[in-house]
């Protein structure tokens, strides 16, 4: 039974595929970048728990103690949250550009516009 | 059940990325429950919000499409996912390579060699600067990337978007 000390990782699948699931059949485009969020977050859920070890505390010095979590994949994901925050901001201006041409976010909407044309 | 007020998928949002926050903090990893925090439930949902009211708060019904080819194309890539997932070290095993290559490195000598004893400022501030530079500009690029989507808007004002389409029927109707 020692495979479900997996469950970490079952966790960010199952987050990770939510997420994928909403980016492809959702046709609301705010919905569809809230999608790519929640994918993104898996994302840092799993460097965060392969960081994480049982017998460490948080990678702060304290006297005593010798086992800390690994800084590293923290360092990477506190890059990876503002990257992904930016990486949002720019969808989401497309989406209100798309707005502003077209009257809609819905998917189908703008390209049944499309197909008129 | 299904929410279709954007308003309230933006607060259920900014309430998930809380709850991914404290389970950072669970998962010893303070900074980026911070950060999490801050940008995730902070920053996100003010964007949302600005998109929200500068587009529509309803969701037209009906908008979930070809549900069936995406819930299998979704199960495969999980399935494979969790397949891969059986090679992995144990969830907070000592043992696993993360914490036996180049943590004890970090952990141990950073400390000494920084002077900070928040290991993950050195190693963002110090060992993996050029990674933080990368970063900023990353962030730069974003936001010359929106001012280059919306900033000319109050110049533009609204409807230019319409106008710019008959432009471009008018193009596709010359020879």
């Amino acid at each position: 039974m020692t495979w479900l000390g997996l469950y970490n990782y079952w966790i960010v699948v199952v987050l990770m595929m939510a997420g994928f699931y909403i980016v492809i059949a959702q046709g609301n485009l705010v919905k569809k970048i809230i999608g790519l969020n929640i994918f993104q977050t898996s994302a840092f859920i799993f460097f965060i728990s392969l960081a994480w070890r049982e017998d460490g505390t948080a990678p702060i010095v304290l006297p005593g103690v010798t086992a800390y979590a690994n800084p590293l994949p923290h360092v990477l994901i506190l890059t990876a949250i503002v990257v992904g925050v930016a990486l949002t901001a720019m969808g989401l201006a497309l989406v209100v550009r798309i707005h502003e041409a077209y009257g809609s976010i819905e998917e189908d909407d703008i390209h049944q516009q499309d197909e008129e044309r | 059940m299904r929410i279709r007020n954007l308003l309230a998928v933006t607060m259920l949002t900014g309430i998930y990325s809380l709850i991914v926050a404290v389970l950072f903090v669970l998962l010893d990893a303070p900074d980026v429950a911070l950060t999490e925090a801050a940008v995730g439930a902070g920053l996100m949902v003010i964007l949302m919000l600005g998109t929200i009211a500068l587009t529509t708060q309803e969701e037209r019904r009906q908008s979930m499409r070809h549900n069936l080819l995406a819930l299998v194309v979704v199960a495969i890539t999980g399935a494979a996912l969790i397949y891969a997932t059986l090679d992995m070290p144990l969830f907070g095993d000592p043992e696993a390579p993360a914490h036996v290559h180049l943590s004890p490195r970090f952990t141990q000598e950073s400390p000494d060699e920084i002077g900070i004893p928040n290991m993950v400022t050195s190693v963002l501030a110090s060992y993996r600067g050029i990674d933080t530079l990368g970063e900023a500009v990353v962030v730069f690029a974003a936001a010359v990337g929106v001012l280059l989507v919306l900033g000319t808007g109050a110049v533009r004002g609204r409807g230019h978007g319409n106008r710019g389409r008959a432009r471009r029927e008018d193009q596709d109707e010359a020879p």
